[in-house]
């Protein structure tokens, strides 16, 4: 069994945000950056899962960026993972990324592709499916539950008002959210083993990406709270019904 | 030239967000002087004319029962064909769970550069440009497409549903339809229940309700309201209400007309998911919560004796109209 896990790098979820250059830059003065939540809390910690009750899985983790993203990729192996490439470019648009990615699952023939819902920046949910897409695979979005048996998944995913549990045979794409697993935090023997794993940086392929970031804004403030006291809550029903024409 | 919306059904009905991914399908193509149509897969119940109502010329449909359950990779290919042999350059899609698994798949196999998550129409001045949400609902961004199909899914309320008198035509596609490789083995849906992510009216709750045997107050005021019911992320995690109703920037993100918060501090993680709510409510019995900075309407006090007034209020005034 051979797994790739999709590593995105993310501000903080604290992250205050703003942007600089005609606000055409995100503004990374102060910030923090992580891996993106949902491809730590639930695709890598499922792919350790997985590694846990079959010790021959391979984990390999791979992440689109420049070198300066080293560190968040060695975090990522402090949780856990065999080896890791980073395909070393600026990740242009979600075409982009999923291209080079496929580039390198052709070379290393993966079982099973995990990646996050989305990244909490972009929020494009579709890496996945593009993978899916370009290798010819099913894909299963924003799957909650995942178990395997033999060479067949069954996994639970979120639809409208409820969810669907879906069975597929391996190779197969996952987007992965909450119930896929447990958040976990790096024990020591994790981090000091992350220094010495395998970490190559892979050069990109030529892709033009489809789309361009022209520009960002921030919404408009809000006009401030109106407050109704605790003792006239029938004020409040009116106001709901009246002013702000809600029902 | 002309724009091309998925019409996502289940169980045989148009979804309310197709309404909307409709009206906004037909507002791009009065932009752009051409006309919108629509795509339906599977067996359905409606009268799929009147859906010209919402400005779709033609309708082509796809009316076979293997199609009736989604796949995202066949409703892909479907599409992908309808959009050639249509002679689309704009595509429209809910930005829904399955919107989600299409859109992606659809650009690679049109190649064909994707916006996910639109708020709002083309810029079409210079080029092609939509904003979209990024940062989980904390800032936008004007993204441009540089291909010659452009492909758009909307965020759920951020386009208003525009009614007029019009009559669709249909014209039914028979494809061979590809072999599926997924297979649907149960479908659990809570039946009666407003999904959350389509739902106009939220009432959520958070850990300062104490515990799951007190959501009676939230569960009573969305049903007076019509509204589908949320929770902050510790509610979810500690087991006290189901996943799907976590919202935040690890959870769903909203935007209702109204989202009405009880006894949830207002962190800025939950507000992420929330604060594109057009009109947010704040139940907290402390003033100083954080919340109250995001409301437009707030009320300082303790939510079991302040909510259940606010039920009554609400039913009463439903009562007399
Ligand atoms: C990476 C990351 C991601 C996260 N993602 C999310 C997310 O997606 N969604 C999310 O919700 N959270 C998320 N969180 C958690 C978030 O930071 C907060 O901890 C969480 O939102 C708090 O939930 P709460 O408001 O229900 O609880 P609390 O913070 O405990 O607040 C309870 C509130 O209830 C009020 N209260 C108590 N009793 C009463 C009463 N009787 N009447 C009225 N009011 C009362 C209190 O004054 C308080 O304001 C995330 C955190 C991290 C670090």
């Amino acid at each position: 069994m051979k797994i790739l896990v999709c590593i995105s790098k993310t501000p903080d979820t604290t992250a205050k945000i703003s942007f600089t250059d005609n606000d055409t830059k995100f503004n990374e003065s102060g910030v923090q950056f992580i891996i993106n939540p949902y491809d730590e809390w639930y695709a890598l910690v499922r792919a350790i899962e997985l590694k846990e009750k079959d010790p021959s899985t391979i984990i390999h983790l791979v992440h689109v960026g420049p070198a300066e993203n080293d560190a968040i990729i060695r975090k990522a192996l402090a949780l856990g993972g065999d080896e890791a490439f980073r395909i070393n470019s600026h990740p242009g648009d979600d075409y982009y990324v999923a291209g080079q990615i496929v580039n390198l699952a052709k070379e290393q023939h993966y079982d099973l592709i995990f990646t996050g819902k989305e990244t909490i920046d972009y929020n494009g949910s579709s890496v996945g499916g593009m993978i899916a897409e370009f290798l010819e695979l099913p894909y299963i979005s924003l799957a909650t539950k995942f178990e395997l048996n033999g060479n067949t998944a069954t996994i639970t995913r979120e639809i409208e008002g409820g969810e669907e549990v879906d069975e597929a045979a391996l190779p197969i794409v996952v987007s992965c959210q909450k119930g896929m697993a447990e958040q976990r935090i790096p024990n020591m023997r994790g981090i000091m083993s992350a220094r010495t794993k395998p970490l190559k940086a892979i050069e990109p392929v030529a892709i033009d990406p489809l789309t361009s970031i022209s520009s960002f804004e921030l919404p408009a403030p809000k006009q401030g709270v109106k407050m109704i006291p605790a003792d006239n809550p029938e004020e409040l029903v009116r106001l709901l019904h009246e002013e702000a024409k809600v029902f | 030239m002309s724009v091309l919306v998925f019409l996502d059904q289940a169980e045989g009905h148009v979804k309310k967000s197709s309404f909307e991914a409709a009206s906004f399908a037909a507002k791009i193509a009065e932009q752009t002087g051409t006309e919108a149509n629509g795509i339906v897969l599977g067996e359905v119940k409606d009268d799929l004319q009147s859906l010209g109502k919402y400005g779709i010329k033609k309708i082509y449909h796809a009316a076979d029962a293997q199609l009736n359950q989604f796949d995202d990779e066949i409703y892909t290919a479907l599409i992908a064909d309808t959009v050639k042999s249509s002679g689309s350059n704009v595509v429209v899609l809910s930005n829904n769970f399955n919107g989600k698994a299409i859109a992606p798949r659809l650009s690679v196999r049109l190649k064909s550069g994707l916006i996910s998550g639109a708020v709002g129409l083309p810029d079409t001045s210079n080029g092609f440009k939509v904003k979209k949400s990024v940062f989980s609902g904390k800032a936008f961004a004007n993204v441009e497409i540089k291909t010659d199909i452009k492909i758009i899914t909307l965020n759920a309320n951020a386009f208003k549903v525009t009614e007029g008198s019009g009559t669709a035509t249909i014209e039914n596609i028979t494809t061979q339809i590809p072999r599926r490789k997924v297979n649907v083995r149960e479908v659990n849906v809570v039946k009666g229940e407003v999904p959350l992510a389509e739902a106009e009216l939220v009432v959520s709750g958070g850990r300062g309700l104490k515990g799951p045997e007190n959501w009676g107050i939230v569960t009573d005021l969305a049903k007076a309201l019509g509204a589908a019911t949320a929770c902050s992320r510790p509610v979810s995690d500690s087991g006290w209400r189901p996943h799907h109703e976590h919202v935040g920037q690890t959870g769903l993100t909203i935007a209702p007309n109204m989202y009405f918060a009880i006894g949830i501090s207002g962190a800025i993680q939950h507000l992420a998911g929330v604060n594109r709510s057009k009109t947010i409510v704040v139940i907290n019995k402390d003033p100083e919560a954080p919340f109250f900075k995001a409301a437009d309407y707030g009320i300082v006090g303790d939510a079991f004796e302040v909510v259940p007034k606010i039920t009554e209020a609400v039913k009463k005034l439903k009562g007399q109209k």
